[in-house]
């Protein structure tokens, strides 16, 4: 890889951090654990009304007539809202507003909504809604990433890239085709991974406020209340000044709370109509329907590999199954093809990406958000070539890992590297050494790898702000307040706050206040999605803390009239480093600094790095740091029933510096087990043959793990701090997820020598795969073939060693001219 | 989120008390013990009682009795947890002690109770849906809908019989307690289950579930298995009851094998049990028995996973169930 200029590597972490690094409690796990949380559905307004909203029976129709005069007239009800009443489309990203509150002229999927009402209590606005009688005129729908693509039914959208194709992405970075010609081997694959959806424990919630004096106050359990912001200034056509959204702790996310809803902004409007406040608490059935999960994706993969297991070259293509809308779809189809680079060196690259539109709940962000699949498809890719290499697969990968402080193909800058420390370190624990390839039948070793973004490089819109502020006040009392943006969905947000403000502070963080996710109260913070928080606001409250911090060491050393560098603050006193006996209370110090310089209050705020990348679709992929994990995962398959039990999981994840190491571990574990279910049982799957309806939306048949699939966790924290990170921190909320289904898969073959090649791995797969091998056939299950799809001329970006410069080699093309091959 | 619909709760104290009550109740009022069946059942709207009659009042539906001869009554209120937990039970049909811990969760087997289980509703994907839902798909035979998405061309209702505790119960040759309006009867409980997915139960609508009678524990084995995605929660989407009846040597004298969610009620397979009679549960006669009763298990795409892998998992989970009674005491 090619050297850059970096800043010095110095150790910002030293023996004198005193809650960084320190296994604290969280800020909130008081009120957590002795149910004093609020969470929306918690809350109540004097009059409030109760919203249901009717949706779509039927996949793709158009809405022929809708009438609400029944459930107008029904008692108790108090209002009725239709399409019409919103007319204003909105969608998370600029380049996808295609979505509307209620749907105006026809229904993409079943679930979408067409009515809501405003009654007195839950059970009369369900009652009003049986009332509402839509008249459809049905439609051809469009099942899946075949149907759509071939070209036969009518059209979901009227945008796209090509007929029912969202977006179409076509990149090269080198000779692709050079490389492939000079490998030793050429490994090509087709994987697939089923779509899931993030299943939080709590029920999507909101409770609009509007008051007579035209404000607007919103609060809802998302994780993005500053989007939110901005598309109820949209769709309601009101001044953002006089909107307020608050976003509530969130009852888990995991990025199914990241877009607008539709239901929060129909009970804004709701409100805004009656003047009563409204609230809504989907229920489990909608939680699926609002969706927003891991898109489905077909994966063809060739790779060319000299002898010694380097790449030589590599032809990356994805198939997305979008749904319905929009959403992140964009970013998810960039993301499929983003992070193939940043793990093992890849001298030349091309990717291409499609995502398609269907009748189904909409795709968007989960947890590791689009980049799972394509490492799911390339980890299992490498196991496979390492085979045929002879090689061990993890030394494999040890012998060609991307350097440190180096810019990939496609221009991603890679800072802290620390991945070779966890393959050795699970490789070490695991016993892999001794025992892969050696376990009883039925039993088996897998390796994979991973790596993330701890945050993204560019904001959803374009803009030129910072991505995250803090606002910090200081009282004459010692009491400090923290403001963020930043929202609270489970991951301990609010206690990296205090955390990072406490040690430069010098105080006890549980005596901080924080002050989170209210667009009124607070400076913007872009929200809790792609692993951004604890990198990005807690540099933006690092700098806010280390302002504050400046203005009381001016106003003691003036007081004790020494040199500022020899004034210190720790466990709450302030005090000489020369002369330990000369002290101060940190409130005193604040009184201090308050009579000097007045009300005390600073700002920190923070904005990534510019990505070296300068091509259409550069904006995908650039991170502030990269994250880096590596598994081995232990298996037990049942060779009469195909089933397959996880029985222990070896992760180490290299964090840069863990703020708090407990907390980072509980995110290990909870990554590991959100991939757990997604390797072996977890489906977002429809009845085609029932008008495209989900099959299962519930708790109990949508099947995730409980506790007796758990396996073991050993979780290993490797610690190479980041300069880009606050205190060298790195992320880890979903980075853990991605090696674990490829090391379950891998595992799988390792213990009875069958391939499956799809998630989830299903009894029935792993008894197909072992029936084809006691037939002698090839021992595999998965897809059998890629859709035909004629691919416009990728982008050429030449990589930096061979000169590039970042940018395309022809600036001025536009991608397009793909299309369907009938 | 999805609410009850409104009922009329009564509570009566005495058995009698609540056949009188159920005979002045408009048609469709419920009994109801544990709870864990029919409240979510209402809240997806597929029952609609206006009269809900709650059981848990009258003690001596809960009792659990031991007989002179060792055999164990068991009342049909007593909850899960109380079966699996009474040391009669855990002394003389271990099997059934086990099985109670295969349903559902620690927290349902709390609430729920056998007689519930007996008597739990047949269930389908289709059906197993809420209200919304169902509209969605036009409904269902079962219930609101003309037809059986299972097999669209079949005239009759395919749900599945999805009570662990009824395999098990059927190999073991208990019999059960009905109380109604026209007398008491007692039959063994194979009789109370019909192969329909809607009348399930050959029980009348007023008769009440009061007893369950265990024979008498001497001479004989059983056994379960169960097959599902996961270690809780889920029902079963195969269930595999076992019996046998073994002479001083050790030779099978008589034998039964059920299969639960393979049809809408337990199924009975003879000629597997009739492969075991005269063995002494030998290898050879257990894979044959497991290969008969694969042959008679026709799963219908209406639980979890694939009807192909549900067929495929019969074999191994008869054989699992026989070499349990094999190394059984």
């Amino acid at each position: 890889m090619a050297p850059v200029e970096s800043p010095p590597r110095k150790a910002q972490t030293d023996d004198r951090l005193r809650v960084v690094g320190t296994s604290l409690p969280k800020v909130d796990a008081v009120a957590k654990v002795t149910g004093r949380t609020k969470f929306a559905d918690d809350l109540f307004l004097p009059r409030m009304l109760h919203c249901r909203m009717l949706r779509s029976t039927t996949p793709h129709a158009e809405i022929v007539s809708i009438d609400t005069q029944r459930a107008e007239e029904h008692p108790g009800v108090v209002a009725v809202l239709v399409g019409r009443d919103l007319p204003t489309p909105y969608g998370i990203l600029p380049v996808s507003q295609d979505e509307h509150a209620l749907c105006i002229d026809k229904v993409r999927f079943i679930g979408d909504p067409v009515a809501a009402v405003a009654a007195i209590d839950e059970a009369t606005a369900f009652e009003a809604c049986e009332l509402i009688e839509v008249e459809y005129a049905p439609l051809d729908s469009v099942a899946d990433i075949e149907d759509a693509l071939d070209g036969d039914d009518p059209a979901i959208h009227a945008y796209g890239d090509a007929h029912n194709v969202h977006k179409v992405v076509a990149l090269e970075f080198g000779d692709v085709e050079a490389g492939l010609a000079d490998a030793h081997l050429v490994q090509e694959d087709l994987l697939f991974y089923e779509g899931n959806t993030h299943l939080p424990m709590e029920q999507h919630a909101a409770l609009g406020d509007y008051r007579p004096d035209d404000r607007l106050t919103l609060w809802s359990s998302s994780q993005t209340p500053h989007y939110v912001h901005r598309a109820l200034a949209t769709v309601l056509e009101m001044a953002p000044s006089r909107i307020r959204v608050i976003a509530t702790p969130n009852g888990g996310g995991f990025g199914g709370k990241s877009d607008p809803f539709n239901h929060e902004i129909v009970v804004a409007e709701l409100s805004r109509r009656t003047g009563r406040p409204v609230k809504i608490c989907l229920n489990r059935e909608e939680v699926f329907y609002c969706h927003r999960g891991r898109h489905p994706t077909l994966m063809w993969i060739k790779t060319g590999f000299k002898q010694d297991g380097s790449i030589t070259g590599m032809h990356f293509r994805s198939f997305l199954d979008g749904g319905a809308y929009g959403s992140y779809g964009v970013a998810s189809t960039y993301y499929t093809g983003a992070l193939q680079t940043v793990t093992y060196p890849v001298a030349a690259y091309k990717f291409e990406g499609l995502r398609v539109f269907t009748n189904k709940p909409p795709c968007g962000p989960k947890r590791g958000h689009g980049t799972p699949q394509p490492r799911f498809a390339l980890e299992v890719h490498i196991d496979k070539a390492a085979e045929k290499l002879g090689l061990d697969p993890a030394r494999m990968r040890l012998d060609h890992l991307v350097e440190p402080d180096s810019v990939t193909a496609n221009y991603l800058k890679i800072g802290s590297m620390g991945l070779g420390a966890c393959i050795e370190k699970v490789v070490a624990e695991s016993g892999w050494n001794d025992r892969y390839g050696k376990l009883p039948e039925g039993k088996g070793l897998g390796l994979a790898c991973g790596s993330y973004i701890s945050g993204a490089g560019l904001p959803i819109y374009w803009n030129n702000m910072p991505h995250s502020g803090v606002q910090l006040k200081l009282d004459r009392g010692g009491g400090v307040t923290v403001f963020c943006g930043s929202t609270e969905i489970g991951q301990g947000s609010d206690s990296v706050l205090a955390y990072v403000v406490a040690e430069v502070l010098g105080i006890n963080p549980f005596e901080i206040d924080i002050i989170t996710a209210d667009t009124s109260l607070t400076p913007v913070d872009l929200g809790s999605y792609s692993s951004r928080v604890t990198l990005m606001t807690g540099n933006a409250a690092l700098q806010a803390a280390e302002r504050a911090r400046e203005l009381l060491v001016r106003s003691v050393a003036e007081k004790w009239d020494v040199p500022g560098v020899r004034v210190a603050m720790a466990d709450r006193q302030v005090f000489d480093v020369q002369d330990p006996e000369c002290t101060m209370t940190f409130a005193e110090a604040v009184v201090l600094a308050e009579s000097k310089f007045g009300t005390i209050g600073t700002v920190g705020s923070y904005t990534p790095p510019r990505s070296p990348g300068r091509y259409r679709g550069a904006g995908v992929g650039p991170s502030p740091a990269y994250s880096y994990s590596a598994t081995v995962a232990e298996v037990s398959v049942d060779v009469d029933t195909g089933e397959t039990h996880v029985d222990d999981v070896w992760i180490a994840h290299d964090i840069g510096q863990a703020i708090n190491p407990v907390v980072a571990i509980g995110q290990v574990e909870g990554s590991v087990y959100m991939g757990l279910g997604e390797a072996l049982m977890e489906e977002m799957t429809y009845r085609g043959n029932r008008n495209i309806v989900h099959h299962h939306p519930s708790m109990l048949e949508y099947k995730s793990p409980t506790t007796h699939e758990m396996c073991r966790v050993h979780t290993y924290l490797i610690e190479d701090p980041d300069p880009n990170g606050p205190f060298g921190a790195k992320e880890v909320g979903q980075g853990p997820l991605l090696p674990i289904p490829p090391a379950i898969v891998n595992g799988v073959y390792d213990a009875v020598g069958a391939r499956v090649d799809e998630v989830p791995v299903t009894p029935q797969k792993v008894l197909a795969a072992l029936k084809r091998k006691a037939k002698q056939e090839e021992p595999r299950e998965g897809p059998k073939k890629a859709p035909q799809f004629v691919w416009p001329e990728a982008i050429q970006v030449p990589p930096p060693w061979a000169g590039g410069d970042g940018r395309a080699r022809d600036e001025r093309r536009e991608i397009g001219g793909g299309g369907v091959r009938k | 989120m999805m609410r009850l619909p409104k009922f009329r709760f009564q509570v009566p104290a005495t058995v009698d008390d609540a056949i009188a009550q159920k005979r002045e109740a408009p048609p469709g009022a419920a009994y109801v013990a544990g709870g864990t069946d029919l409240y979510p059942n209402m809240k997806r709207r597929h029952q609609e009682p206006s009269v809900v009659i709650a059981l848990h009042a009258i003690d001596e539906l809960r009792r659990i009795v031991t007989g002179a001869d060792g055999a164990v009554s068991i009342g049909a209120t007593a909850t899960l947890t109380e079966v699996a937990t009474h040391p009669d039970v855990r002394v003389a049909y271990p099997a059934l002690a086990e099985t109670m811990h295969l349903i559902s969760t620690p927290i349902l087997q709390n609430m729920g109770t056998i007689g519930g289980n007996v008597l739990l509703d047949t269930r389908c994907n289709y059906y197993d849906q809420n209200y919304e839902w169902r509209k969605s798909i036009d409904f269902c035979m079962k219930k609101d809908g003309e037809v059986c998405w299972v097999a669209p061309q079949s005239p009759r209702c395919w749900a599945v019989q999805s009570a662990d505790s009824v395999p098990l119960l059927v190999a073991m040759g208990a019999t059960v307690d009905l109380v109604g309006p026209d007398g008491d009867r007692s039959i063994p409980i194979e009789g109370l289950y019909r192969d329909d997915g809607i009348l399930y139960l050959s029980k009348q609508q007023d008769e009440l579930l009061t007893r369950i009678h265990l024979p008498s524990p001497n001479g004989w084995r059983s056994s379960y298995r169960k097959v599902r995605r996961r270690g809780a929660f889920d029902f079963p989407v195969l269930g595999v009851g076992a019996w046998a009846e073994l002479d001083a040597d050790g030779v099978v004298q008589g034998a039964r094998i059920v299969l639960g969610g393979v049809a809408s009620s337990p199924v009975v397979v003879e000629t597997a049990a009739q492969a075991l009679v005269g063995s002494s549960l030998s290898a050879e006669a257990i894979d044959e028995a497991a290969e008969l009763a694969w042959k008679t298990g026709r799963p219908l795409d209406n639980t979890d996973f694939t009807l192909y892998w549900r067929k495929e998992m019969i074999r191994p989970t008869v054989r699992r169930a026989l070499e349990d009674l094999a190394s059984h005491r």
